[in-house]
């Protein structure tokens, strides 16, 4: 059954098109998996039994001739989309055994064109972190391990249980969300392709909200094709998201064909930091080639403001998340704390002990930069940044089509390696933080293992709403790199 | 125009004091749907039945704006002849409590839709007063927590969260509790005439917080020449007053509190006091230092609201008629400044009174309503939607009275008939055998009745000239209250011989 899972999501839904495979017999072969791959903690909740029951439902479609573009197709949620009827934690305590009576537009979509459920994939806590050990439910562990090596790495975050279910082959694709680089490192640290489309592609509704400006869903997938196919999906306006974009979705799969010939590709030299592995340097050189060899033209450009990304991010994310979990008090629905003597003793006790202790300082952080007297020196000025950074890439783009560079500062790090020092954390954001504040769609493609045999990916960042230039240029990454290592599967031995 | 008026000072032990006022009206704005979600805005309904998973700030929930409620905060700028700011954001305002289930309330901080504008208001000895407005803003109103429905537990009703409010705020331009009752009575007439909001007080519709605050004479003046604030004394803000009544107790209770306060040595904390109606005085909610940080942001959720010139200007057109310029019309017409400001304080009495006038002497029209309708609907505890004698029919009994086909006397009995069941009054007129009588024969013969009877009163009456007052009573009497006046008075006169009166 090994080969069924396999498969890309493109080659399964040829499969299932052809009438070689059933859906059902698809589903079963990735609930085998999913339960096999128990170790890894990739989902916080399975959901086989309704997996195998859209399948059937799917199966009847099928033979019915009435089949969507998904049609049958077993996909892992992160556990931040809202899926009615099935429980949603975003990882966290606070949200206890929360059953939305409701589906998020994103995964609607999905279903809408015929998908099956496998389960919700574990995350961050409230997708707040870079290699899922914030989460309530534990970490996830990273389907790969250094060469030589028993040691459990982290499989990025806060999209890790998505990164790790798609690496792993728990699924044929994963929704992931990405407020600061949440989708493109975690697919980065397990060797797959992830995209955080442009701020407004995707409908917000629904999905658990950490930084309302910056998150925005996206895909992760085998390949760049699967992505453009999930994407075509994923993406549309939506009535519920007044910040969601009324632009026709193209068909991102058909727009991949006819190459990079005369591409602009900018590289951007504030990339270039110190301190960086050589690896690091070398690949992305190394895909600048790969990408000149295909007709691209290599520039330098300049991104001058990128020092300022990270604490202008740190300032941004916590402000606007310290205002959107305000809700969950303790009063409505979630968590609530026992013994509580009055509403402000139920309100800390309830948070105090419902939030774990990464979302307690990112809240703290939002509420200092918030308050009187600190307003105009943290959030103010970081709104002013924010806007220098979005003219950088406006400049940049003028002398290119789309940016090449590293997606994380190095491989897979070890579990608990940098969980002591929060700063040693966000640094894992620093190539991928700027799309976000330029609300600019971004893609990691598997680019070439270490060393010790982790994989590193690129990133490839595109202007606004031309997300199929940006496919295109990472379909060419990705043929160049040729990218076919798998894990090793030591968790089912 | 604003010199200090003697009877707006208020007098304290070491002197004359002014007190100056400014409101923040919140009034709730009429829509069928909430401020950012689809639920009902109907009052009354059984707790937490009108309530969308966004307004219980459900995960994942997003707020979409409701154009409806931004039309009637542009139509309330417009009636408020106000600026209105084609780009508005809204911010959160970010506070715990249990009524507030998205832990923030969305509203308009620094870019509200609506700028400075202005009301004028009338008060009793005919001034007129111009009060500034600062600016409306459009925001959600919370839930209701209900404490009394359980020994240890509190309740909370959402059907209210997120029914969207225009918070009004005023320049302090008030001096006296009546002026800052005649604000809101004013307010209210603008709102109701615009359809913009009920303006119901009981049901909340219409909540005003008052910022009261006590100078020495002459610092009200100071501060209207140039601007700043540091002529007018510490001001407190009393919450939720919600009767024309309490404004004018709770403004008075604070305004001499303040006084005696630092009349005693001590100063004015700025502060929120609340405003006990049972007590009639105002308490410490709290102080500035203990204010919530609100922690004031621009929503991500929502784009900027950007408003097209055009649109606006259309809604423009649509503004009804509103009381300063119907009162103005009113008075071309030959009413007083009073008579016409009291029938354009209620669109709906506004309206009854152009149909009552329709073809007859306004000054009539406007008598009639005030003196017999008007206190007819007070006599019965009725509102004039619930007249039960039409304008028409109304116009038509002063109609008869104008070609005097009845009289005056007669007429206040035919709407005492018709008042109380009902039918046509020319008809009833006809029926009952109302209509005047200035036949000279039938009133000669009463006349001649009248004299034979009471041969005494005619010797009185040649003293006495004011005693023919009496014999046209009696000639009424004789006539059944028929009997046209003028002419009894005049047949009186030649009979009796009485000289005129000039």
């Amino acid at each position: 059954m090994s080969e069924l899972t396999a498969m890309t999501l493109a080659e399964a839904r040829d499969a299932i098109k052809a009438k070689k495979i059933s859906s059902r017999e698809l589903t079963g072969a990735f609930i085998k998996a999913i339960e096999a791959a128990r170790p890894l903690n990739a989902f916080i909740t399975e959901a086989g039994e309704q997996a195998l029951a859209m399948a059937d439902a799917s199966d009847k479609r099928i033979a019915a001739g009435k089949t969507g573009a998904l049609e049958g197709l077993p996909l892992a949620i992160k556990d931040l989309f809202c899926t009615k009827g099935t429980r949603t934690t975003a990882a966290s305590k606070i949200l206890g055994n929360f059953v939305p009576p409701y589906e998020s537009t994103v995964t609607q979509n999905l279903w809408d064109a015929g998908a099956v459920m496998l389960g919700k994939t574990n995350l961050d806590e409230f997708a707040m972190g870079s290699s899922n050990e914030t989460s309530a439910f534990g970490p996830v562990f990273n389907p790969w391990r250094a060469r030589n090596s028993n040691a459990n790495l982290v499989p990025g975050g806060s999209s890790g249980g998505s990164s790790a279910a798609v690496a792993a082959d728990l699924c044929l694709a994963a929704t992931g969300t990405d407020t600061g680089g949440s989708i493109r490192q975690p697919a980065a640290v397990t060797g797959r392709v992830g995209l955080k489309p442009t701020y407004g592609r995707c409908s917000r509704f629904g999905i658990v909200a950490f930084a309302s400006s910056l998150d925005q869903a996206g895909p992760m997938t085998k390949t760049v094709r699967d992505a453009a196919i999930m994407l075509g999906t994923m993406a549309s306006v939506d009535a519920k998201d007044s910040t969601s974009v009324d632009l026709a979705v193209p068909d991102y799969e058909k727009l991949l064909e006819g190459g990079i010939k005369g591409l602009r590709v900018g590289i951007p030299k504030e990339y270039r930091i110190d301190g960086a592995p050589a690896e690091i340097d070398a690949l992305w050189s190394k895909g600048a080639d790969w990408l000149k060899a295909q007709g691209a033209e290599i520039v330098e450009v300049s991104l001058p403001h990128t020092k300022y990304a990270l604490p202008t991010y740190y300032i941004v994310a916590p402000a606007e998340a310290s205002s959107n979990l305000a809700r969950y008090d303790g009063v409505k629905f979630g968590y609530r704390a026992k013994g509580a003597r009055d509403i402000t003793d139920l309100y800390e006790k309830s948070r105090g002990e419902g939030f774990g202790a990464e979302v307690q300082r990112r809240i703290l952080i939002g509420t200092y930069v918030l308050s009187a007297g600190y307003y105009d020196a943290y959030y103010s000025r970081a709104q002013k940044l924010r806007s220098l950074i979005k003219r950088d890439f406006e400049q940049a783009f003028e002398k290119c089509d789309v940016l090449l560079t590293p997606t994380t500062p190095g491989p897979a790090f070890g579990v608990g390696a940098k969980t002591a020092d929060p700063v040693e954390m966000y640094l894992q954001d620093v190539f991928t933080v700027t799309v976000n504040l330029a609300g600019l769609p971004g893609i990691s493609v598997p680019a070439g293992l270490t060393e010790n045999g982790l994989p590193l990916g690129l990133q490839l960042i595109g202007k606004a709403f031309d997300e199929a230039t940006l496919l295109r240029a990472a379909l060419a990454v990705e043929t160049a790199a040729d990218f076919k290592h798998s894990p090793a599967k030591w968790w089912s031995v | 125009m604003n010199a200090p008026v003697k009877n707006k000072l208020l007098k304290g032990e070491t002197g004359e004091w002014e007190i100056v006022i400014g409101m923040e009206v919140h009034a709730q704005v009429l829509s069928n749907s909430k401020l950012f979600s689809g639920a009902s805005t109907q009052f009354g309904a059984e707790p937490n039945s009108q309530v969308s998973f966004i307004d219980a700030g459900f995960p994942g929930m997003l707020p979409v704006i409701n154009e409806k409620c931004v039309e009637q905060a542009v139509r309330t700028g417009l009636g408020l002849k106000a600026k209105i700011n084609l780009r508005s954001l809204f911010d959160r305002k970010n506070y715990f409590y249990p009524d507030l289930p998205q832990g923030y309330q969305i509203s308009q901080y620094k870019d509200p839709i609506v700028g400075e504008g202005e009301v004028f208001i009338d008060l009793k000895d005919g001034e007129s007063i111009k009060v500034g407005i600062e600016r409306l803003h459009l925001e959600q109103d919370a839930g209701k927590s209900l404490h009394d429905q359980h020994p240890d537990s509190s309740f909370v009703d959402l059907n209210r969260s997120g029914i969207a409010l225009m918070e009004i705020v005023t320049k302090p331009h008030m001096r006296t509790s009546e002026e800052a009752a005649a604000f809101l009575k004013k307010l209210r007439a603008i709102v109701r005439y615009l359809g913009t909001c009920d303006g119901n007080m009981d049901e909340g519709s219409m909540r005003a917080d008052v910022n009261v605050s006590v100078c020495r004479v002459g610092g009200y003046d100071k501060f209207r020449a140039d601007g700043s604030f540091k002529h007018l004394g510490t001001r407190c803000e009393i919450k939720n007053v919600n009767s024309m009544r309490f404004i004018a107790q709770a403004v008075e209770f604070e305004a001499r509190r303040q006084i005696e306060v630092i009349e005693g040595g001590g100063t004015i904390r700025q502060e929120t006091r609340l405003y006990d109606s049972k007590l009639g005085e105002t308490r410490s909610m709290r102080s500035k230092e203990e204010a919530h940080d609100y922690r004031y942001f621009p929503d991500p959720d929502l784009l900027p609201l950007e408003l097209d010139a055009a649109w606006v200007e259309s809604i423009k057109k649509t503004l009804p008629e509103l009381p300063d310029e119907k009162k103005a019309r009113f008075m071309g017409q030959g009413l007083s400044a009073y008579d016409a400001s009291v029938l354009v304080a209620e669109r709906e009495l506004a309206d009854f009174y152009e149909e009552l006038a329709k073809g007859v002497d306004a000054k009539a029209a406007a008598n009639w309503l005030n003196n017999e309708i008007l206190g007819r609907l007070n006599r019965d505890g009725l509102s004039i939607t619930d007249v039960p004698v039409s304008a028409a029919a109304n116009n038509a009994i002063i109609q008869m009275i104008s070609d005097k086909t009845i009289s005056g006397k007669i007429a206040k009995d035919l709407l005492d008939i018709v008042w109380t069941e009902g039918g046509d009054p020319r008809q009833v007129v006809e029926a009952r055998g109302l209509k005047q009588v200035t036949d000279t024969g039938a009133i000669d013969a009463a006349i001649e009745a009248v004299i034979a009877a009471n041969p005494d009163k005619v010797e009185e009456v040649k003293a006495k000239p004011k005693l023919a007052a009496w014999f046209v009573g009696q000639v009424m009497k004789q006539t059944g209250g028929k009997a046209n006046p003028a002419v009894v008075n005049a047949a009186l006169k030649t009979r009796l011989n009485l000289p005129d009166e000039g």
